[in-house]
């Protein structure tokens, strides 16, 4: 299925949000879900750190075990929120696949249940993602429960190994629940059902690691891939300058006599100091911006829709995902419900 | 504890005596004395923490190079740096040793030797320097060993800690240390907390009662031995085996009695190290991100910190924008803009100006907001000495790109938004 340059699959339900590390996955997953949610659709927000990030982004008291509904969208439309214990799904699979009863207990109070989630990160894995797997499967009636699973992701430097859950449980047990769930959550991950999104910021570090990740994630073991969705630019600098007013301040063509000038003129502070930080200032913006722009058509090679969010003054703010949201609206073409 | 360091490190038992000598008045936010602590010839370890992209690797260089150029000899050890910030310090060559970087300024006396963690090498050499060489072998080669030293989350600050002690405890011909200043970096942990706590973990994961239930009936004789243990191991083993598969946890189990008999506890080895963190010699740096989620979690681990009794020399909030022109304010900047938008005497130059101002407007709000949120940190956190280092306009991945940044992070009481701070 061919989709407009910007447009997200109507197939696809899962999202799989990652970047490197502090460059905003957990803000824009969230902002993500909103978007979905804005369109009439059943959004659940899925966080695997154990952080209570999805409580923070959202302002709500932190989530316990269970699913619970974060935001209620006019129009219908609901973000619920799920933070995933591995200590937890080991005891909840065991139960389901071994009729654990109250063992469950007595293998806690061991430091089994401990152990076997540390000493294997690929059952850990497998548990969690497991998690997010039955979530996008579960059914009531003839639908599904979510039209849409976000998963805040692990950031790109562990992503990879993540989601690669065949080759996590490949030393495990070759047959038996967990083999088979391996099995099926890969299927899933490389379906048309899910994409990858990549988030970033316009600098050298995570766009190197951007770039990096795509190409790994997108090529698979046996050469199947997951698709990248959107690569979303964070915290985008807004340019100040049109392009002659850019120059102009570069090549010296306004200098610290005009600009004095006009600030007297305005009755502003006019002095050398107050003129040279300003033109200090107003350089410095346009250089990062070429740096910016640089690193933008390195992101353009990956080939996937590039989307750009701009820098929020106050990201703590209440309506800071809300704008985000629409900006994610605006640019990418969600599906309606 | 003695000299100026203790300036440095409201430790427990320093705290009766400060808030004797400032009876009521709750003292406003310390500044960070950042050239006093390099100075100090009993300032032998520091340690930049903080959660990951705020900045850590670029303070710790930067301090380093900083110390080294006022006159100590210093070795940096870095974690996953950028590529460039690597280039520039010289470690493009991977031996797991510090290697002398070029172009510092020796003139003080001092000198600056840089190297990258690589965590499995880091380990394998633990491991060959406490094993014969055919038990090394046998360890090396073990599936578990390889997936635990190159995979484990933990094992990353494990090593980095390991490996601070090695370059700490390095002597050279004549006894002396071979470095008196040793920065360290730390992992791109999920939490700042985990650079303390990941150590322990492992090593007490590895040390545990649990491996060693595990591992005794492998060391007693086998099957036998497990009918007699108690019901509820007997359960366990049956459920980690179905869970974990039997090549698993042999694996960990013929490993856990090669380590265990070859050299002392992994446990005992974590805590050593976190003793030596504990010793007035050094001092940690909490980095932070001026905004309110991250100076949060600072607070957390300044806490931590203190609970633990960690030196701990005060707080870097990176990346504070300030503003070059301090003079016009927000407000009126974007007033201004409006006055301009409407006259049209000189397009060109008016064009300039008003991005100029819009710049401005948003630069002064940006500042203003980062002053806030610091001051807000300070006041919750009185006793904890600040430092704060501007946004460059570039990024940081040359020596006089640390330079800048050590200069602004020794420059004397200036609070984020351009003020000049008491004390
Ligand atoms: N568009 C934005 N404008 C301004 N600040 C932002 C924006 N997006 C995120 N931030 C801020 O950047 C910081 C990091 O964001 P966030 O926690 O979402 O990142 P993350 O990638 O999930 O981090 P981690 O790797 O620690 O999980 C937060 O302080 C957040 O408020
Ligand atoms: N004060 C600063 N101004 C501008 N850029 C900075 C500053 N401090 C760090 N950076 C840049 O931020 C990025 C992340 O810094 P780094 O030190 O690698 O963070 P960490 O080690 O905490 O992950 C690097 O590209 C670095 O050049
Ligand atoms: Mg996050
Ligand atoms: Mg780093």
């Amino acid at each position: 299925m061919s989709t407009p340059a910007t447009g997200l699959d109507p197939g696809v339900r899962l999202h799989v949000v990652t970047g490197k590390g502090g460059t905003g996955k957990t803000t824009v997953a969230a902002a993500l879900a909103l978007a979905l949610a804005s369109r009439g659709r059943k959004v659940l927000l899925v966080e695997v750190e154990g952080r209570g990030d999805i409580a923070t982004a959202f302002d709500v008291s932190p989530l316990g075990e269970a699913e619970e509904l974060v935001l209620r969208v006019s129009g219908g439309g609901e973000v619920w929120g799920l933070s995933v214990d591995a200590k937890a799904a080991l005891i909840e699979y065991l139960r389901l696949f071994y009729r654990l009863g109250a063992a469950g207990g007595v293998l806690e109070r061991l430091g089994a249940i401990d152990f076997a989630t540390t000493i294997a990160p690929g059952v850990r894995d497998v548990l969690l993602i497991g998690k997010v797997y039955e979530a996008v499967g579960r059914t009531s009636g003839e639908r599904y429960v979510y039209d849409d699973v976000v998963l805040d992701a692990p950031p790109t430097g562990r992503v990879g190994r993540f989601l690669d859950v065949n080759r996590e449980v490949a030393d495990l047990a070759k047959v038996g629940p967990i083999r088979h769930q391996a099995d099926s959550i890969t299927a899933l991950l490389r379906s048309p059902a899910t994409v990858i999104h990549l988030v970033t910021l316009l600098e050298e570090m995570p766009v190197q690691e951007t770039v990096e990740a795509a190409a790994e994630l997108s090529v698979g073991p046996e050469g199947r891939t997951t698709s990248i969705g959107l690569v979303v630019v964070n915290q985008a600098r807004e340019p100040m300058f049109d392009e002659p007013a850019a120059a102009a301040l570069v090549d010296g063509g306004v200098g610290p006599a005009e600009v004095a000038a006009t600030l007297g003129r305005l009755g502003l502070p006019a002095d050398p100091g107050t003129v040279a930080g300003l033109l200090r200032q107003g350089r410095d913006h346009v250089d990062r911006l070429d740096l910016e722009d640089g690193q933008l058509a390195a992101l353009e090679t990956i080939g996937a829709p590039v989307v750009v969010l701009p820098h929020l003054l106050d990201p703590s703010g209440s309506g800071s995902i809300r704008e985000l949201a629409q900006e994610l609206a605006d640019q990418a073409r969600f599906p309606d419900r | 504890m003695t000299g100026p360091t203790t300036a440095h490190t409201p430790g427990r038992s320093l705290r009766p005596a400060r808030t004797a000598r400032h009876p009521r008045t709750p003292h406003p936010s310390t500044h960070l004395d950042v050239d006093a602590l390099l100075d100090d010839p009993a300032t032998r370890v520091v340690v930049c923490c903080g959660s990951g992209g705020v900045g850590k690797t670029t303070t710790a260089a930067a301090l380093a190079l900083r110390a080294a150029e006022r006159g100590r000899s210093v070795a940096v050890l870095t974690i996953d740096p950028a590529r460039r910030l690597a280039q520039a310090l010289g470690l493009a060559e991977l031996d797991n040793t510090p290697r002398t970087v070029a172009g510092v300024d020796t003139s003080a006396g001092g000198r600056l030797d840089a190297m990258m963690l690589d965590m499995k090498r880091t380990f394998d050499e633990i491991v060959q320097a406490h094993a014969t060489p055919a038990k090394a072998e046998q360890i090396l080669a073990n599936p578990f060993y390889q997936a635990l030293s190159s995979s484990f989350a933990g094992t990353q600050e494990y090593m980095a800690m390991e490996k601070l002690g090695q370059l700490h405890e390095l002597t050279d011909a004549s006894g002396a240390p071979r470095w008196d200043l040793v920065v360290v970096d730390t992992p791109p942990s999920r939490s700042a907390l985990d650079f303390l706590d990941a150590p322990a973990r492992l090593g007490s994961f590895l040390d545990g009662r649990f491996v060693r239930l595990l591992t005794a009936p492998a060391k007693v004789g086998g099957r036998a031995y497990l009918k007699v243990v108690s019901g509820g191991i007997g359960l366990a083993s049956s459920m980690l085996t179905k869970v974990l598969g039997t090549a698993l946890l042999t694996d960990v189990q013929t490993l856990v009695a090669a380590l265990d008999t070859t050299f002392g506890g992994f446990r005992e080895r974590a805590d050593r190290t976190y003793a030596l963190l504990q010793r007035g010699g050094t001092a940690f740096l909490v980095v932070a991100a001026p905004e309110r989620d991250p100076l949060r979690e600072a607070g957390y681990f300044v806490d931590r910190l203190r609970a633990d009794d960690m030196p701990l020399a005060g707080v870097v909030v990176n990346r504070v924008v300030r503003s070059l022109a301090p003079e016009v304010e927000a407000p009126t900047a974007a007033a201004a803009v409006g006055h301009l938008e409407d006259a049209d005497e000189d397009p060109h130059t008016d064009a300039v100006v008003a991005g100029l101002l819009r710049l401005q407007a948003r630069t002064v709000a940006t500042a203003d907001r980062h002053a806030q949120i610091t001051e807000r940190f300070a006041d919750r956190h009185p006793q904890v000495p600040v430092a704060s280092v501007g946004l460059t306009a570039r990024d940081v991945h040359d020596l006089e790109g640390l330079r800048g940044i050590g200069a602004d992070l020794a420059a004397a009481g200036t609070a984020p938004g351009g003020r000049r701070a008491t004390g």
